[in-house]
């Protein structure tokens, strides 16, 4: 047995640390991927909600979330792409400029 | 109800097995196509070691472990190290959930002829399988060498796209048989139609998915003609360029052993796993239906080699052209065409 | 006990990760990290009972999305990051106010869930059960992330595919 606050706390640090890396990485590449450990995170409080309350619709969200998180990659990647072949560059300091 | 104690004790040792088996398995894979192409090629492949060549995998085997292990000194280390690990710990791992017959009682323990039996076995196979291609692609970054990057910018596009058609051709299967259980779907596969013609995926509606599943998993597993990520003619060898001695041998273990899941899972979804004709002793019937699994698998497997004798290799717009015009659509008609059909009948 | 333990090992795997993908300055071994985090995420799922979703996190996080990401790092060579001025700023002030708002939380769910517990595989989400849910109670949620990903692979393709000869003269976007 184990209690569902650990879960709940194991979740909550996921999402600090991709809060973290959201606020400190400088590349876009890092920044996007703090993104999905945060989304990571909050799936794993839905998994943990869905045992407390015995609510198997938490597990169906988690597997929408991940649909989400897929389209998301899809497009975000897509713009790193567009984004490195007008600047040459990864860094988002460096990417300043409204136009070319 | 088993002990904990006993349960452990059987698992390690079917473990044990069906390492030791499947590591067999894949060294004579390797000598089974050198001597198949050989002959296909007019010439005789191995004969000098051993009657027939028979132990030339042990001599290769001793060979890879005692050249000289080289790495070259631009790699990123850490990960040009762990690429041929992860790669055979992927494509070993896979094999634990595939069925090779049916209950048997050995000196008293009743149990499944495989390592363990779950529920969502398939989905297992598939994820260990979406994993492998991290093996290759950082093999193909971590070397740090154009050739090697190409091969692993091909490896991971390839297989991405691939994965695709062959979990969507699996789905029509699924379908048919209600259940991820490997064991399920292969029971769903018994008996026969029409009198004689057995009720294997292949004859029985899943004629179309078996072919797309066929040409994903060349595709998934490297082979010709989708052998891109590592095309001898112009990328040097591809992602295992910058390997040597028993760094390169597990990637070649791990390309044979994947052969062999591929194989496996061929002959347990589509084409009836262990059934066929049983006769005979009470010891015949109990050995026959492995003997069908082993002797499908060998077909697979022998497919696999011929075609490597016959065709030649694909461009890459080709390549991804076809993943993504042909077999994606073909897939996606073959799923909404079995799911209308089981819904009426039902 | 058991339960205790492996949640532990597993959870200690995220955490470890979660650091690395923060601490590593090369986006490759932030990736791996993150893959580490996911596939030890899976374990926690399977702890909860949840299968289904346990293996769909591998094949879809770590077997797929993953690799686009491994995929664009190598396509684009990203090297190592530099600091710039903005991320000290962002490392004195976030990394404080993180911590403080996350041992608040932690704080806060302790002390009001804290009696609830949950056994090994407490709610079974098996892949029928699921399947079932999706296709009656949640089929148009579901009809709707299949409209967004669709919506999202034009996107795509639209985003990165190869922009014509002319904008590329005058270096103009779209």
């Amino acid at each position: 047995m184990v209690p569902i606050s650990y879960y709940l706390v194991l979740s909550g640090i996921l999402f600090g640390c991709g809060v973290v890396g959201f606020l400190i990485k400088r590349n876009i590449i890092s920044i996007f991927m703090s993104i999905e450990l945060m989304l990571n995170g909050v799936n794993l409080s839905f998994v943990a909600f869905a045992a407390q309350w015995h609510a198997l619709s938490g597990q169906v969200f988690v597997f929408l979330v991940m649909v989400v998180a897929a389209a998301e990659a899809a497009v975000g990647l897509a713009i790193i792409i567009a984004v490195y072949r007008n600047r040459e560059t990864l860094n988002v300091d460096q990417v300043n400029l409204l136009k070319l | 109800m088993q002990s904990v104690e006993s349960f452990v004790v059987v698992s390690l040792i079917k473990s044990v097995i069906a390492v030791f088996v499947l590591l067999t398995a894949v060294a004579y894979s390797v000598w089974l196509e050198r001597k198949v192409v050989g002959h296909i090629q007019n010439r005789w492949g191995p004969t000098r070691v051993g009657p027939f060549g028979l132990l030339q995998p042990l001599a290769d085997g001793i060979k890879f472990l005692f050249k000289e292990d080289i790495t070259p000194p631009h790699v990123y280390k850490t990960l040009y190290i762990a690429a041929p690990m992860l790669s055979v710990i992927f494509a070993l791992t896979s094999i634990s959930v595939i069925p090779i017959g049916n209950w048997v009682t050995i000196a008293g323990v009743h149990t499944p002829l495989q390592i363990t039996d779950v529920n969502i076995a398939l989905l297992i196979i598939l994820g260990v399988t979406s994993m492998g291609v991290y093996g290759v692609a950082l093999a193909g970054w971590s070397s740090n060498s154009k050739y090697s990057l190409l091969g692993g910018l091909r490896a991971s596009a390839q297989m991405v796209s691939y994965e695709i058609s062959l979990g969507l051709s699996l789905i029509g299967v699924l379908i048919m048989a209600g259940s991820f259980s490997l064991r399920d779907i292969v029971d769903s596969q018994s008996g026969v139609f029409w009198g004689f013609i057995p009720r294997w995926n292949i004859f029985h509606g899943q004629t179309v998915a078996f072919f797309v599943y066929l040409m994903s998993a060349f595709a998934e597993t490297n082979r010709v003609p989708f052998d891109l990520p590592e095309a001898e003619t112009e990328l040097v060898a591809g992602y295992h360029t910058e390997y040597s001695a028993m760094k390169f041998a597990m990637f070649f273990m791990a390309e044979y052993a994947n052969m062999i899941t591929v194989a496996c899972l061929a002959t347990l979804l589509f084409l009836g796993g262990w059934h066929g004709p049983i006769w005979g002793l009470t010891w015949m019937q109990a050995v026959l239906p492995v003997f069908w699994f082993l002797a499908k698998v060998f077909c697979f497997l022998f497919l696999y080699i011929w075609i490597r004798g016959t065709l030649p290799r694909f461009r890459y717009d080709q390549l991804m052209a076809f993943a993504w015009k042909f077999l994606f659509p073909l897939a996606v008609a073959n799923l909404v065409i079995t799911g209308l059909v089981v819904a009426l009948r039902s | 006990m058991l339960h205790l333990a492996l949640f532990s090992i597993f959870g200690a795997i995220c955490v470890a990760g979660a650091v690395n993908l923060l601490v590593q300055r090369h986006p490759i071994n932030s990736a791996l990290s993150l893959i580490a985090v996911m596939t030890s995420l899976a374990v926690e799922y399977l702890l909860l009972g949840a299968e289904f979703v346990a293996a769909v996190q591998v094949i879809i996080y770590a077997g797929a999305i993953m690799v686009l990401f491994v995929f664009v790092i190598m396509l684009l060579n990203a090297g190592e990051e530099e600091r710039t001025r903005g991320s000290r700023v962002a490392i004195l002030f976030g990394i404080p106010g993180v911590l403080l708002g996350g041992v608040l939380v932690a704080w806060t769910l302790i002390q009001r869930s804290g009696t609830d517990e949950v056994a090994l595989g407490a709610l079974p989400g098996s892949p029928t059960i699921i399947g079932w849910l999706l296709f009656h109670d949640f089929l148009l949620p579901f009809e709707v992330t299949s409209l967004l990903i669709l919506i999202a692979i034009m996107g795509a393709v639209v985003l990165a595919g190869k922009p014509e000869a002319e904008t590329q003269q005058t270096g103009k976007g779209h």
